[in-house]
């Protein structure tokens, strides 16, 4: 079809390619590229709140270029901190949500077709009710009065309340409960498929079960685990919702910062500047994701 | 059933007049070339089959007669328009894929009736049309069922009609029988010769059986690498192959390498150090004295005997080194005194006739007639 | 024939179930608790699916958050399909790495980065041209920005396996390329456009961040009035609220699975049956 479109109807072609393109970039690559330039700005009281970084003035071409919140970024402590602690909490949740989840994927994987299905459907279930409610739904968990605290203590494990709520243990409680099923599902997408002729072939030269598994499945599943850890960890870093309502003011992650410089400071320079730095610190990863999507629609064909 | 006369009366028919060229068409992709230099030209109303194994080229070909791919130069004229602009929506050219890609979200009927909407076809036109081919290929009944609904026969047909019913000036078939089971192959092979007769329509086909080949086609090309090696009638590609690849692609042969001692208008003596006897061969060549050559002795063309047979070239005394019995004929394999392995074809009739049937061990005579050897090209 | 250790496989998902629902189980029951303080129990009662329906600023929420649902959803399925199907049929084009870059990069960005940028734009927008005035359509396309890539990827995907015999098919029986996208491909991947129609649907009335960056007066959605009310605890009008929620939605989920279900059987016994005949 592509090799047809080229050769007979070319504008056809193209101009079925810039429609979408042109709307992505609009608004996707343009906002972006505002951001990096009011970074640059400094704060203004006013509408818009910020300095022009062009202006033509008297003739003259001013280039207003301030550099300063890059380097308040660096030199105040809570920014970095609060990158430090977000990518902290981001990897330790992923590094959870793998322990738990592929354990989950596997044997889901390896049940029968009818009951893979249900499984699967089970798991996914969450996922389609709200993050909002599931996020409200640990609040009554891990509360001093919740469900957890009232069952430890019924059962004689503790005697006070455990204070989870409002505390980053609340928060990574609340991230694995959230991200579990974006970590089972491409995993599972990939267990499934594997080749079982392979395992068999394993047991056939004598490999024990658990040997096998880490000699053949996991070497296997290796691509669905780096989707579905990448998948976890990169929004993880950015959270605001979670860490907002189970976290304590202690919990520093860099999406609660950017967001009170946007709402409570109202310095938007400030705020395009600390989402420019957590742009670039998540570059890597994200360029990593962009490699494994395509190599997924590469393989396919 | 087909009527194997009615096929070989068609084949004997005089060709029709000249309808397809394919002139230096060539096909690159990338560094690759699929398709090296074609010639070819195609009579009206004949069935060609392209024949040749996986990554010949014989597939890109027909994509290209499709419109499906573009050459990268060349021409393509069907009753002298040149093709090569064309879209393959706007050619008058129609396939059937191997994988039948019949739509799924369609009925047979649907599916045959969409090639004429697709024309702007009066509605009563359109039904008539198609009832009239599913008619023809005996899927009538079947009219308002899914594809996924058919057997693979069945749904073979249904692609048969919807590719028929625009009465193409050129129908292509992408393999058309690799998707049957064995055993129904062969009858399908004859009726769907029947069918293509009665619509009088001329066909290219693509194929990596010979077989199939050979009993469908009224001449085939081999294709190797890209390039064409021979055309010609089943008979004549079989019986005088041009090339070592020809002959050992279609059957197989016995392949002796030798040179030319003896060079007479009428007759040319080959030795070889396969053989203790000289071979004689009915028929001249051209070429200098001394020039390598590779001689072909097909199987059924080979005599087994237990006594030494009374000629003075065209033998070999060996040993029965293993046999196949396959019912109507036995192949043996002699070994003889140079180590090279002859494999002779006997029917089960010639057995009955000799002595003793040659067992494993015994020592044997193969020889071959005078005009069985066919002389290629080293 | 892979034996796979019973009472493991059966210990690992039932804790794995358990997990995942315990959370969801309890939302549900605490929402027929008569007291106030949600979490104790002092006895049954549905008095606050009664407040919720008394609740003015709620309902107008949820109007507003279904409104944007739909649009987004329709729009997203469009833009997402059409970008998707470049994706897949359109090879190496140039410009390729920046297309698929735009569409790959919404599934994993932080949303606070997707709002604050949108926002930006939006106030760069206003003040050259005095257009737009952030509020529903603002956010509707935040929303259909979050969504298409969904989308996209989801499509990209069907469009992927399906095979290209159809199309070349239909272009080869006389269709033109457009007539082959709308007659063929689309029907093929009907599945695909509905799961994506659903996904963005969801995704659109459960977004809180976005919509918070790019709302106006008169356009607060419901996941944000949930928001600023769970923020200062727990609520029992809104385990009532999460209760319908999720009650929809298991539903929703369940049935669409079993129609799946059934249809794939069905097919299966229609070929089963051709086999035979």
């Amino acid at each position: 079809m592509n090799a047809l479109l080229k050769r007979f109807l070319p504008k056809g072609r193209t101009a079925v390619i810039a429609v979408p393109f042109a709307w992505l970039f609009v608004f996707f690559m343009l906002p972006f590229l505002l951001v990096i330039k009011i970074s640059f700005a400094d704060l203004l009281i006013g509408i818009p709140p910020y300095t022009k970084l062009i202006e033509f003035k008297d003739g003259v071409v001013h280039l207003t270029a301030n550099v300063g919140h890059y380097l308040f970024l660096l030199q105040d402590d809570l920014y970095v901190s609060s990158y430090l602690s977000s990518v902290k909490i981001a990897a330790i949740t992923t590094l959870v949500c793998l322990l738990i989840g592929y354990p989950i994927a596997y044997y889901i994987a390896r049940s029968n077709p009818s009951s893979r299905n249900v499984l699967m459907m089970a798991v996914m279930l969450p996922f389609w009710t709200s993050l909002l409610l599931r996020t409200y739904a640990m609040i009554g968990i891990v509360k001093n009065e919740g469900l957890l605290n009232n069952a430890l203590i019924a059962i004689g494990i503790i005697q006070e309340p455990l204070q989870i709520y409002h505390t980053t243990w609340g928060v990574y409680l609340g991230m694995v409960y959230n991200y579990l099923p974006f970590l089972i599902m491409p995993l599972y997408a990939h267990l499934v498929k594997m080749d079982l002729t392979l395992l068999e072939a394993a047991y056939d030269l004598g490999a024990k079960p658990w040997k096998a598994f880490v000699k053949v499945t996991l070497p296997l599943s290796k691509n669905g685990i780096i989707a579905g850890c990448l998948l976890v960890f990169i929004p993880a870093v950015g959270e605001f919702v979670i860490p907002e309502l189970l976290g304590g003011s202690d919990t520093l992650m860099i999406g609660h910062v950017m967001w009170d410089e946007f709402f409570n400071n109202m310095d938007w320079p400030m705020a395009s500047a600390v989402t420019c730095a957590m742009v670039l610190l998540l570059l890597v990863p994200m360029a990593w994701f962009q490699y494994v999507q395509v190599q997924e629609l590469e393989g396919k064909s | 059933m087909a009527n194997p006369q009615q096929h070989s009366a068609k084949a004997s028919q005089p060709a029709g007049a000249d309808f397809i060229q394919i002139i230096d068409v060539v096909k690159k992709f990338g560094d690759s070339t699929a398709v090296d230099t074609v010639n070819l030209t195609i009579r009206k109303n004949e069935l060609f089959a392209l024949l040749g194994s996986s990554g010949c080229g014989k597939s890109t070909l027909l994509r290209i007669l499709a419109g499906l791919e573009t050459a990268t130069s060349g021409k393509i004229l069907i009753d002298g328009e040149d093709l090569a602009k064309l879209p393959p929506y706007h050619r008058p050219v129609n396939m059937m894929f191997q994988s039948y890609a019949l739509f799924p979200h369609m009925s047979v009927e649907a599916n045959v009736a969409f090639g004429l909407k697709q024309e702007g076809a009066p509605k009563n036109e359109i039904e008539d049309r198609v009832a009239a081919v599913l008619d023809l290929v005996q899927m009538k009944k079947y009219a308002k069922r899914k594809p996924h609904q058919l057997s693979g026969g069945q749904q073979q047909r249904v692609a048969l009609a919807r590719s028929l019913v625009k009465r193409p000036k050129l129908l292509l078939l992408d393999e058309p029988m690799s998707a049957l089971d064995k055993k129904i192959r062969q009858q399908t092979q004859l009726e769907l010769v029947n069918i293509l007769e009665k619509v009088d329509v001329t066909c290219v086909m693509v194929t990596h059986d010979q077989e199939e080949a050979m009993t469908m086609a009224n001449r085939l090309a081999v294709m190797s690498e890209g390039k064409i090696i021979q055309v010609g009638t089943p008979h004549e590609v079989y019986e005088y192959p041009n090339s070592r690849f020809s002959a050992e692609f279609i059957g197989s042969t016995n392949m002796f390498d030798g040179n030319v001692v003896e060079d007479e208008p009428d007759h040319i003596f080959v030795e070889t150090p396969e053989l203790e006897n000289r071979m004689y061969i009915s028929h001249g060549v051209t070429g200098p004295l001394g020039m390598p050559v590779a001689v072909s002795v097909r199987p059924e063309r080979v005599n087994i005997s237990h006594q030494a047979p009374d000629t003075k070239h065209n033998f070999a005394r060996g040993v029965v080194c293993d046999f196949a019995y396959m019912g109507s004929y036995t192949l043996y394999h002699v070994k003889l005194a140079s180590g090279k392995i002859v494999v002779a074809n006997v029917s089960s009739l010639m057995l009955t006739k000799m002595d003793a049937a040659p067992a494993y061990g015994d020592e044997v005579y193969v020889s071959w007639s005078a005009s069985s050897g066919v002389v290629l090209p080293k | 024939m892979i034996k796979t250790n019973k009472p493991l496989q059966w210990s690992v998902l039932s804790i794995g179930m358990l997990f995942l629902y315990i959370p969801i189980i309890s939302l549900v029951f605490y929402s027929f608790n008569e007291s106030k303080l949600v979490t104790t129990w002092s006895g049954f009662s549905v008095k606050w699916y009664g407040e919720l329906l008394k609740d003015d600023e709620l309902i107008q929420a949820a109007w507003i958050s279904l409104k944007l649902g739909l649009f987004t959803a329709f729009a997203s399925v469009v833009i997402g399909t059409w970008a998707g199907f470049v994706l897949a049929r359109f090879g190496r084009f140039k410009g390729f790495t920046l297309f698929a870059g735009m569409i790959n990069a919404p599934l994993v960005i932080p949303e606070v980065i997707q709002g604050i940028s949108l926002v930006l734009l939006f106030v760069t927008m206003l003040d050259i041209w005095g257009w737009p005035e952030r509020g529903m359509l603002t956010m509707w396309i935040g929303h259909v920005m979050l969504c298409v890539s969904y989308v996209a990827i989801i499509v990209q995907s069907r469009v992927k396996e399906l095979n290209k015999s159809y199309e070349e098919a239909a272009l080869d029986l006389g269709a033109t390329p457009l007539k082959v996208f709308f007659v063929i491909t689309l029907p093929l991947i009907s599945q695909a456009l509905i799961s994506g129609w659903l996904l963005s649907f969801t995704l659109s009335v459960d977004d809180v961040v976005l919509s918070a960056f790019l709302n106006g007066p008169g356009s607060t959605t419901l996941p944000l009035v949930v928001f600023s009310r769970v923020r200062l605890g727990l609520n029992p009008e809104m385990n009532a609220l999460a209760t319908i929620f999720i009650t929809v939605v298991t539903v929703g989920v369940v049935v669409a699975n079993a129609l799946m279900q059934r249809a794939e059987r069905r097919r299966m016994k229609e070929m089963q049956m051709a086999f035979q005949s």
